[in-house]
């Protein structure tokens, strides 16, 4: 309890930080959960994909040690980088391993065995990445990308944590303000594109009543396309910050990442993009009260103890509604 | 003729559902299917919309056969449906719901939409009066007429109504029949599906009737409401 007393602005922010990437996450599960009617497991490897290209690229160009505008330009080029690969990744992935039952109307249990296997190989690809170019001969060359494939893969030394400001006691570093402020812009901007843009409209049409949406006009095949391809760019932007916020990925880097992220837009209700942000902020500063309280092995019991209480009391989540009925 | 259907079959798993249909709606007329529950009515529309793929038959719309068309290209030629119970998007607002129906609209920034808006709103007042309400908290006929005029919005040749009086008190049956006739007046041809079977005869140039999946007598509407055969069955013997 003293713990919890003491250091709670701290909890409270880096546990605001936590949770925003959840959230970015989140997003991905949600938007696809509510025009498809379906879990995309395979959405934690779109951002574990990420994760790699930014590191990859910041490796390529040298990126570690520099400062000033060379540094933000680096920060801004990782960001792109991750945005990009885990926008590719989930095209792919819907085109591969979800339009063809789609196209076969496939019973949705069969779709989600789809995801489940798509988690596997796209993960288990990343792990084995050195075998490819081992028989290419290409694993000496290449060996800072490809070496020790189930290990560690750190983000170039580039942004180091400093303390900004002091509030209530903890020391706001230069990361927090990065992650919290990189994260709202991107969350204002994704929620304003859902609700003004023609694009979005379709999105939220189809979300609502996909027959009525193709008597508009709407392509229900782009839209589908459209909600993965914006999940990946939301999870390639949280693959950025999360390197920052932990420094290393890894080719299940996205596992645990992504269960607690579902577990966010549950929480939230799925289906709901104002809830999938609502629920990985709540589930982020939860486990660090929770791990405060009784002790960090916990922090991960603590979170499904949360979600599974919410759910008794309130089972659509905490905004409860779809992305179908929700306004936003 | 504007719309021509030829021979139609549609099934549902291994039911028919509707069979050899055949009917035609020529430019500017008002042309209704009535029938009972089940008998393809419903079927019939969301064919001719591209929502269930045509086992048999054709569709053919300003002479272009359309019948294996995606939906989704549909409302561009110029077909618009109002579909059976609305299906408005209950969580959009009034405002969006009829920006929706411009979606596919290659003149949608021009000041041609906003005519339309204008045109919806002074066919349907209460719209105007709600335009930020979101659909779903409003009534029945509310919703009627807002799926009516999202229709509209698209600027439609041809609109396709499935059972616009279902569900409605009948002083709001009245006042959307005549909707539908001032809608055609202006110069859309209508497709009129109906279990109002005395209201849809009033109002349509022609009408043909269904029976489980089949086609089984036509004529003009005048015609079939004097006829005993379909006063018994539809019009209950009292118009």
């Amino acid at each position: 309890m003293n713990l919890l007393i003491h250091h709670f602005w701290e909890l409270t922010i880096t546990g605001l930080t936590i949770g925003a990437i959840y959230a970015l996450v989140a997003l991905g599960y949600t938007l696809v959960y509510g025009v498809l009617r379906l879990i995309n497991f395979a959405h934690s490897e779109v951002f574990m994909y990420g994760s790699f290209a930014a590191v990859w690229v910041l490796m390529a160009l040298n990126a570690a040690g520099a400062t000033g505008l060379g540094l933000v330009g680096f920060l801004l080029l990782g960001g792109i980088a991750a945005m990009a690969a885990s926008a590719l990744v989930a095209f792919i992935l819907e085109l591969v391993a979800y339009r063809p039952l789609r196209k076969r109307n496939s019973p949705p249990l069969i779709a989600l065995i789809s995801a489940i296997g798509a988690s596997f190989v796209l993960s288990e690809a990343m792990g084995l990445r050195d075998k490819p170019f081992a028989w290419l001969g290409l694993d000496a060359k290449l060996a800072d990308y490809v070496g020790r494939p189930r290990e560690n893969t750190p983000l170039p030394a580039l942004l180091h944590s400093q303390k900004l400001f002091n509030f209530f006691g903890y020391n706001v570093t230069n990361v927090d303000v990065i992650i919290l402020v990189s994260a709202i812009i991107m969350m204002v901007v994704l929620d304003q594109f859902v609700r003004r843009s023609r694009l979005g409209r379709g999105i939220r049409a189809v979300a609502m009543d996909a027959e009525s949406a193709a008597l508009m006009g709407v392509n229900h095949n782009r839209v589908i396309r459209l909600t993965f391809v914006i999940g990946g760019i939301m999870a390639g932007g949280a693959a950025m910050l999360y390197l920052l916020k932990i420094g290393v990925t890894r080719y299940n880097a996205g596992f645990i990442l992504g269960i607690k992220a579902f577990t966010a837009a549950v929480l939230g209700g799925i289906g709901n993009l104002r809830g999938a942000l609502l629920g990985g902020f709540v589930l982020g500063v939860a486990e660090n009260y929770g791990s405060a309280l009784v002790g960090s092995q916990w922090k991960d019991v603590v979170a499904f103890v949360l979600l599974i209480v919410i759910l008794l009391f309130r089972p659509t989540g905490l905004l409860g509604e779809s992305l179908g009925k929700a306004r936003a | 003729m504007l719309l021509e259907v030829d021979d139609l079959c549609v099934n549902y798993g291994r039911i028919e559902a509707i069979r050899n249909v055949s009917f035609t709606v020529g430019e500017g007329e008002v042309v209704t299917l009535i029938g009972a529950n089940g008998a393809g009515k419903t079927t019939t529309m969301k064919t001719i919309s591209g929502l269930r793929p045509v086992r048999a038959g054709s569709i053919r719309f300003k002479g272009e056969d359309i019948t294996s068309m995606p939906a989704h290209d549909r409302p561009v030629l110029g077909i618009a449906q109002s579909p059976e119970g609305r299906g408005v998007f209950v969580g959009m607002t009034v405002a969006e719901n009829l920006d929706m129906g411009a979606y596919a609209r290659v003149d949608r920034k021009t000041k041609a939409v906003k005519d339309d808006l204008d045109r919806v709103y002074s066919l349907f007042p209460r719209l105007s009066e709600r335009q930020t309400q979101v659909a779903g908290t409003m009534s029945g006929g509310e919703q009627q007429m807002l799926a009516i005029g999202r229709a509209l919005m698209a600027r439609p040749t041809l609109l396709l109504l499935d059972e616009p009086s279902m569900g409605l008190a009948p002083m709001l049956i009245q006042q959307i029949f005549d909707i539908v006739t001032e809608i055609n007046q202006q110069g859309t041809t209508v497709l009129l599906v109906e279990q109002n079977a005395a209201q849809a005869l009033k109002r349509a140039h022609r009408a043909y009737i269904l029976e489980t999946g089949e086609v089984v007598r036509e004529g003009t509407g005048a015609e079939l409401a004097a006829d005993p055969a379909v006063k018994a069955a539809y019009l209950g013997g009292d118009v």
